[in-house]
């Protein structure tokens, strides 16, 4: 284990995010897939309109249950997915229709690191090469430059050097995230999209994967997606948080000002369901929002608010009409107090026709 | 020590283990992978076993299922199920035990599932094995036990197959399989790993107030501590093949007796240290082939001291009801260790 680094030296960190450079931008991307017979197609909308920014250095936290779009957004935003409609922008260039050399940026740029740490490392190569490899294919780097690097990124997450020659069988599920981690940064990326990167991993381990993620975040200012369900572990890593719900975002800001007043009903009953790390919460879950209805299927959604018809708060309108994100208008200050809200710098979006309602209701449940 | 224990053989302990050992024989070596563990569930209880992977604690649900293959050796002192002895009992009344009076909850429902058979036919099967009913009366059984899980429209949904459930909905599926006879035994291994959190919620209600409707003792297997917090009333900690610690699941997640309670605890995010690094226990779980000498935990421990080392901490009794297996429990009780 490395040591932990002392708290932030970069001047990177010190300016707040979203005056730093803006790396990857996604807008309102679009994914559908069809299926069954060619008579009678079935249409799956797995990721509808969705926007998002990531500047240099910040951690964005996605959230949401499965089938709700989140790893189809995380391949088209590494380029292992084409999007069907939208533009996703890295450095100010539109990768999405553009050139092959451009596409070719992205790929560069923007890397990912699997859930499965058994399945995501081929087991005839050696640790060497796995790492090598994306060097090898942007045919970047003399073959000692490579294994140089290697080492240099062994180094980094937590091995030691002399552990390249080995094969992935010989590594515990912790070591084979690591050595993901480092094929994921060998080509210096400006991005790590991480596709439920911990969620294989037992306790113990899953918080040296965490640390280890903060650690390389804060030394190589490294931006940071971060996917996963577990609502917790977003919570403690990200900045900014996106709760997903069939495709869309449900709710977007501030970590804190999600977690701590979540405005949009789906965000409120998916915070109530999940069990807490204290036994003092014990039978907080016998309180939660129990959701009616089906559990949700990206296969023919429903029209207006995709969540209407699991939503307490549903109207004519959610049936109608699709939400678009805003931002919730507070009338006073006071009332803001009342909602729990932070008055100033409050930065959060929410797709909801009655957001108010929600946050008001929420407070008074307290 | 327990009250609940003193009293457990009159009233009859839905589970009672003693000296419970497990080995894998095959490849020519042995490989022991649960080393003497003692269980105790009463009826209506929720018993967390809390463990990683690899400690044993699946394998211990499998051997007191008796669902063991010809390479693993299951040696106990004591196996009783709601005070039947199944360590007497030949095969085929094992078999019939299965089902009707402690049944098992597998995690992956999707490959516990017979894909080619409708889950009607699947749930009615323990009816017509157990009860001796006819078709029709199995599938009507199978129509209300899935309306008692939770099924919407389950007379239409009877005649599915699996594949057509979400995963939420299969693993309701198993446990309406699970507790079909009223089982006093309920064995529940990871059953909500694979889950959302609001899928994960409703399981959890079921279980719990299966629990209370059918005053049912239940083992639940899990590696999330949050599931435990949740639900536990009594709570026992494996590593490496071995119960740690175990004991009132207020007090051992409150003040645990064990380094390594205490780490796990520790190193789960928490909305405190938001941006901080969590607390790690360095290292991973040692494979049950090759456990270190003395105390299995001791290469990880941040309290390890010499004796650590070479002599293995029994599991003693330290306070009320609670046992802990540690040189130096008790100074982490006393919280004399910084």
């Amino acid at each position: 284990m490395p040591s932990s680094v002392e708290p932030v030296l970069d001047p990177l960190f010190s300016t707040p995010i979203t005056e730093r450079k803006l790396v990857l931008e996604a807008r309102d991307l679009r994914r559908t897939f069809t299926s069954g017979s060619r008579l009678n197609p079935t249409r799956v909308s797995a990721v509808d309109g969705v926007s998002l920014q990531l500047h240099a250095g910040e951690t964005l936290g996605i959230v949401g249950e499965s089938g709700c779009g989140k790893s189809t957004l995380a391949r088209m935003l590494v380029g292992l997915e084409r999007p069907d409609g939208g533009s996703l922008t890295y450095h100010g260039t539109d990768v999405t229709r553009a050139r092959r050399s451009d596409r070719r940026l992205l790929r560069t740029g923007v890397q990912m690191i699997f859930q499965d740490p058994y399945t995501s490392l081929d087991p005839r190569m050696s640790v060497g090469d796995i790492i090598a490899e994306p060097m090898a294919a942007t045919r970047s780097a003399s073959p000692a430059a490579r294994r140089e690097r290697v080492a240099e990124l062994l180094g980094l997450v937590g091995l030691a050097p002399d552990m390249m020659s080995r094969y992935p069988h010989q590594f515990s599920g912790g070591q084979r995230q690591r050595i993901g981690i480092a094929r994921a940064l060998a080509l210096d990326p400006d991005v790590l999209v991480c596709d439920e990167a911990v969620s294989a991993l037992d306790v113990s381990v899953q918080a040296q994967v965490i640390n280890l993620l903060g650690e390389l975040q804060r030394r190589l200012g490294v931006a940071i997606m971060f996917i996963a369900h577990d609502l917790s572990v977003v919570r403690h890593i990200a900045d900014n948080v996106a709760v997903m719900y069939l495709g869309r975002i449900a709710e977007q800001g501030g970590t804190e000002t999600v977690y701590g007043s979540p405005a949009h009903p789906y965000t409120q009953a998916l915070l109530s369901a999940t069990p807490s790390h204290s036994r003092a919460d014990r039978g907080k879950l016998a309180r939660r929002r129990i959701l009616s209805g089906e559990p949700p299927s990206p296969v023919n959604p429903p029209t207006g608010c995709r969540f209407n018809p699991r939503c307490w708060l549903a109207t004519d309108e959610c049936r109608t009409t699709q939400p678009p994100l805003r931002e919730i208008a507070v009338a006073s200050p006071t009332v803001a107090a009342d909602l729990g809200l932070r008055p100033v710098g409050e930065s959060r979006v929410v797709a909801c026709h009655h957001a108010e309602k929600a946050l008001q209701e929420a407070a008074l449940v307290g | 020590m327990d009250i609940r224990e003193t009293t457990a053989v009159d009233e009859v302990a839905a589970l009672r283990v003693r000296d419970l050992s497990v080995t894998f024989t095959g490849g020519g070596r042995e490989v022991r992978a649960v080393r003497g563990i003692d269980l105790d569930v009463a009826k209506g209880e929720f018993v967390a076993l809390l463990g990683e992977s690899g400690s044993g604690k699946s394998v211990t649900a499998r051997a007191i299922m008796g669902l063991t293959d010809e390479f693993t050796r299951v040696d106990a002192a004591e196996l009783r199920v709601s005070g039947v002895d199944i360590q007497a009992l030949g095969e085929n009344e094992r078999r019939m035990m299965r089902g009707e009076r402690m049944s098992l909850v597998l995690q992956d429902a999707l490959s516990a599932l017979n894909p080619v058979m409708t889950i009607g036919n699947q749930i009615g099967e323990l009816f017509r094995v157990h009860r001796g009913s006819t078709r029709k009366q199995a599938r009507a059984s199978a129509v209300e036990l899935l309306g008692l899980v939770g099924i919407p429209a389950p007379a239409k949904r009877v005649d599915d197959y699996p594949h057509q459930f979400s995963g939420g909905m299969r693993q309701r599926i198993l446990i309406a399989m699970a507790i079909a006879l009223e089982p006093e035994m309920l064995i529940a291994d990871e059953p909500t790993t694979a889950l959302d959190v609001t899928v994960q919620a409703q399981i959890l209600d079921l279980l719990g107030s299966l629990r209370d409707q059918l005053g049912m003792g239940i083992l639940l297997i899990t590696h999330d501590l949050g599931v435990v917090m949740e639900v536990a009333d009594r709570l026992a900690v494996m590593y490496a093949g071995r119960i740690v610690e175990r004991g009132d699941a207020d007090t051992v997640l409150d003040h645990p007796a064990h380094p390594y309670t205490e780490a796990l605890l520790r190193s789960v995010p928490e909305a405190g240290i938001r941006g901080r690094d969590l607390m790690t226990i360095p290292g991973s779980p040692p494979s049950p082939a090759q456990t270190p000498p003395g105390c299995s935990f001791n290469p990880r421990c941040h309290m390890a001291i010499d004796i650590c080392r070479t002599v293995r901490p029994p599991l003693v009794d330290v306070a009320d009801g609670r046992a802990s297996a540690c040189h130096r429990s008790e100074e982490l009780l006393h919280a004399l260790v910084s």
